[in-house]
């Protein structure tokens, strides 16, 4: 949005696109397919819940639940799950405004929670999220699924169903576009020059621009 | 965003309604939880010095910094170095000095929390107004301002009449200026002798009479009479003020049927409000303590919550 020059072109100077809209959607629906796969969801053993992380994680929720009901006629509740106020950054960044959380209305208990986000960066975005789980109830087991993986782990998380591994510098920049937020479906990759800094894909760190001392824990 | 919150007077809508969004998400994160609590103001210290009775205030203002994870101190006059003779600004000072990022104080002197903030400006120590004197009590307006939406929707271009002793109501004046900043429109009802001087520059429409304003009200808010301020005769008698201002079953019947009857309480029945009103459906006063919590937790959240302001 904050694009110096040629707004509107398909990928300006400084990015590279990473997925296409094509590429998006096959994705998402390879994910799907692997979740049915992993917990076994034909047999109705386990009770799956899909729960996106605030902003793109959540339309990327529901669109893996739509493509699981499609191809295994297995409904999957999907929700949200904001993660503001567990956030370890809290003081290091301006105020946030907190997105409105919704968990199905069966709850969690016991359930296979699948995260669900767009770019697994840090970790530390998926760490508020298992606390802010806990606070919901308890799973049976949680599991993650990330659009993108660009690597740069600061904790010890890994993604179970992983869209696309992208090896990137830790100055890059990658963004996730989707119609339900954004005017296109795309996955961008940014070189700093060119990039606005505020466009993280990941919520857990704008580290991206500069690796500040912050945080080696809470506070 | 506010550095303090010290008025109602002066706060946009943005931020008005920032907090009241806020609010509504913290009340709907925490709806049906068995554990209400949030880590988010985890290693912060709210003091709380009321230098004035309160309930519903304090415990409001108590549970929204713990549900939060914030450490929450309560000092009272009594029982405090003040009571050795202590000046407010050295007492606000030590509480600063000892850690507090946030002092939510209640004062009887109108105008208290605007001279902590000052005192307290240089010490990065956020100031809340529990209510100073006759001047403003901002987090209740915000509160009853929430449950005006929950129960409403969108104020703009509602009718809320507050009826009662003007003169020494700090919610009064807080909710007309919330009130007004959201869109409403505001009547104030009162007998002459309890009307506040300079009324006029308030925004709203004054008068004496209850009864013909009724069919017209989105709402009605009584307030308390407040004996513990009066220093004279305001009215003659108790029975004459509830015939002619107090809340009756009767009257409450010829509001509109969408109408709300709030109350910053304390209550009391039977001469500012029937208890038949007061316990119906139509009265939000449990509504208003239990948003009295979120509200807080929002305000708490915007002052606490986000990096440090180096201005």
């Amino acid at each position: 949005m904050a694009s110096r020059q040629s707004a509107d072109a398909a990928v300006p100077a400084g990015e590279r696109e990473l997925l296409s809209a094509g590429d998006v959607a096959r994705t998402v629906a390879r994910m799907a397919h692997q979740i049915i796969e992993k917990t076994a969801l034909d047999s109705g053993a386990e009770h799956v819940v899909l729960l996106g992380v605030p902003t793109r994680g959540v339309p990327l929720a529901h669109r893996i639940a739509e493509r699981i009901a499609t191809f295994s006629g297995v409904t999957v509740p999907s929700g949200a799950l904001d993660i503001t106020l567990y956030r370890d950054d809290l003081r290091q960044q301006p105020n946030r405004p907190l997105e409105p959380s919704s968990v199905p209305a069966e709850g969690v208990d016991d359930a296979l929670v699948v995260l669900v986000d767009d770019v697994l960066f840090s970790g530390r975005t998926v760490r508020s999220a298992l606390d802010a789980l806990r606070d919901q109830g308890r799973p049976r087991a949680v599991q993650l699924a990330v659009l993108v993986d660009r690597g740069h782990r600061e904790l010890p998380i890994r993604a179970d169903y992983v869209g696309k591994n992208v090896p990137t510098a830790r100055s890059e920049d990658v963004a996730v576009r989707l119609t339900e937020v954004d005017e296109a479906d795309a996955v961008l990759l940014r070189r700093p020059d060119t990039s606005s800094s505020q466009h993280t894909g990941d919520h857990s760190s704008s580290a991206a621009t500069d690796p500040a001392e912050s945080a080696g824990g809470n506070q | 965003m506010i550095r303090h919150l010290l008025t109602a007077d002066g706060l946009d809508g943005e931020t008005v309604n920032t907090v009241l969004d806020t609010a509504d998400t913290l009340k709907r994160t925490l709806l049906g939880r068995e554990v209400r609590k949030l880590p988010t103001l985890r290693g912060r210290t709210v003091i709380t010095m009321f230098y004035e009775n309160s309930t519903r205030t304090r415990v409001s203002f108590e549970v929204a910094g713990k549900w939060m994870s914030a450490d929450v101190i309560n000092v009272s006059a009594s029982g405090s170095s003040t009571g050795k003779g202590e000046s407010l600004r050295d007492t606000a000072l030590t509480l600063s000095a000892a850690g507090a990022d946030c002092v939510i104080l209640r004062h009887g002197a109108s105008g208290a929390p605007h001279r902590l903030a000052e005192w307290l400006d240089h010490t990065g120590t956020k100031v809340v107004n529990a209510g100073d004197g006759t001047h403003e009590h901002p987090t209740q307006a915000l509160l009853d301002a929430a449950t005006l939406r929950e129960r409403l929707g969108e104020l703009a271009g509602r009718r809320i009449g507050i009826v009662g002793d003007l003169l020494h109501s700090r919610v009064a004046r807080s909710n007309v200026h919330l009130l007004r900043t959201l869109g409403a429109e505001v009547v104030l009802i009162a007998p002459p002798t309890l009307v506040p001087e300079g009324v006029e520059s308030w925004g709203a429409t004054v008068t004496h009479e209850l009864d013909p304003q009724l069919p017209g009200l989105d709402a009605v808010m009584g307030l308390r009479v407040q004996a513990e301020r009066m220093n004279g005769g305001f009215f003659p008698t108790a029975r004459e003020y509830s015939i002619g201002y107090g809340l009756s079953a009767a009257r409450t019947a010829k509001l509109p049927e969408h109408a709300v009857v709030l109350h910053p309480g304390p209550m009391l029945r039977g001469m500012e409000i029937a208890p038949q009103v007061a316990d119906s459906p139509r009265a939000a006063v449990e509504q208003q303590v239990r948003n009295g919590v979120h509200v807080r937790m929002a305000v708490l959240y915007h002052l606490l919550a986000g990096e440090e302001s180096t201005a």
